[in-house]
């Protein structure tokens, strides 16, 4: 087999691994950054019981290796609780908990970041808490975090690669497939290895982009 | 009718006793200057009024309302104390005309359009009205202190609380902040003002409060306290700053 047929008969495969890759990526994401939001406002509340569900979360899930994460979810709580799970459902949920935990942690560090002193001009002027956060502490403290948020992204995006070990169909998964039938390790991880690179590399110059956006102009110091 | 009513006010950070019961009365339209130096509780003092520090014990009653009562809705008594702070924190994200309607609008005190008006007004009475636009960052510390001041009007206070509102500037900027200061003063609104600026004490003042070591040691006209100090602690200070 010429290697023009080999990447002819791969390269549908591959796209759509990356299909799934992306898809997988995006969904968790989004369910991230609410539960990284709802997590973030638990710990910085006053209600010590929200304070140490929020601390407990994000400290299992930092202590913890996500590929470890993965299989007790697919295979560990799926046979103790006797029901099954499909494989892009349970990487939703690892890779949402996941991104979710560090977000919100992420998220704090920009509250925290805005100086205390906005928050006490905010109240003075007879604002409630609720407003003086929504109109004068997030907005500023969404800029500080864009970059860290970014960073957080393309991780994620190439944490999708660990669900292959659950057999969830992404980039990673069809590479190993093709490789394990024709044995061609070198020309299919590496073509496996560009295509995260392309995608990844544009998507950190569209943050980039989104970044710039948004802190330069308006104000900013 | 006194707008401020202070009794055997108390306040601990922790073991630390910052406040050893201060008394203290403001009558409206009355300009009261606290001086003293460092770690005296001023500016502890001032934080009280408007509940940014929760006094640990002692009576408050700002404008008739009771800030002890931990009833009281605090969101609607602070709409009538205007404060303005050392370090001026306006919002960085908002232009000049943004900082100053948004809590008039947003405590529904003014609508868009009569917001925008008094912005504009007060812009003007503080001597920024073409800074309207722009941002707090392309501002100096003086014309960001008179922004403060006007963003601080625009709820209609009936007090003004001033914690140190110079002591950030640059020498050539004081007097600025302090000329508005002065004509509000002249207006009849009645303001607590903690400052080491003490030629602003003994010309605009009405009362001056000389704070040391979490008690009131001394105060009285401008001319008592500074023309003929009792206390030996006054007598002290007086002679470091002036």
């Amino acid at each position: 087999m010429s290697l023009y047929e080999l990447y002819a008969e791969s390269f549908p495969k591959l796209i759509a691994g990356l299909g799934i890759t992306i898809e997988l990526t995006v969904v968790s994401l989004i369910i991230a950054i609410i539960l990284g939001m709802i997590t973030c406002f638990f710990k910085i509340s006053k209600f010590k019981i929200l304070k140490a569900i929020a601390t407990i979360y994000v400290d299992i899930i930092r202590g913890t290796p996500l590929i470890i994460q993965a299989y007790f979810l697919f295979f560990g709580i799926t046979a103790a609780l006797k029901f099954t799970m499909g494989n892009f459902t349970a990487g939703v949920i690892v890779l949402s908990l996941n991104a979710g935990a560090y977000l919100s942690e992420i998220f704090r560090s920009g509250i925290n970041a805005v100086n205390k002193g906005q928050m006490e001009a905010a109240r003075s002027l007879g604002l409630p808490y609720h407003k003086a956060m929504t109109k004068v502490i997030l907005p500023q403290a969404i800029r500080i975090v864009i970059p860290s948020v970014a960073n957080q992204f393309i991780i994620t995006l190439k944490d999708t690669s660990i669900i292959s070990v659950i057999g969830a169909p992404e980039l990673m998964k069809a590479s190993n497939l093709i490789v394990s039938r024709n044995f061609k390790a070198f020309e299919i991880y590496g073509f496996t290895a560009v295509m995260y690179f392309i995608v990844i590399f544009s998507l950190t110059k569209i943050l980039g982009v989104l970044e710039r956006r948004l802190s330069n102009g308006k104000g900013s110091r | 009718m006194a707008k401020v009513v202070v009794k055997n006010l108390h306040k601990n950070f922790g073991d630390l006793e910052v406040l050893k019961g201060i008394d203290l009365e403001v009558q409206d339209g009355e300009v009261v200057c606290l001086i003293g130096p460092s770690g005296s509780g001023k500016s502890t003092f001032l934080r009280c009024l408007n509940k940014l520090e929760e006094a640990t014990d002692g009576t408050i009653i700002v404008d008739g309302f009771d800030i002890m009562d931990r009833n009281a809705d605090i969101n609607k008594i602070r709409e009538n104390i205007g404060m303005v702070f050392q370090q001026f924190n306006l919002f960085p994200h908002l232009t000049v005309g943004k900082n100053i309607k948004l809590a008039p609008v947003d405590r529904k005190r003014l609508t868009e359009e009569e917001a925008e008006k008094t912005a504009r007004k007060l812009l003007e009475t503080v001597g920024l009205a073409e800074k309207y636009d722009e941002y707090p960052a392309n501002l100096s510390g003086g014309q960001q202190q008179r922004v403060a001041i006007a963003r601080a009007l625009a709820m209609k206070p009936d007090i003004m609380l001033f914690d140190e509102p110079t002591s950030a500037l640059d020498p050539e900027m004081v007097g600025e902040v302090l000329n508005v200061m002065k004509k509000l003063a002249e207006q009849g609104m009645t303001m607590v003002v903690v400052t080491h600026e003490m030629g602003f004490a003994r010309e605009v003042a009405d009362r001056v409060i000389f704070m040391d070591g979490g008690y009131i040691v001394e105060q009285g006209t401008p001319e008592e306290v500074f023309g003929n100090p009792q206390n030996k602690r006054t007598q002290d200070f007086l002679n470091m700053v002036l």
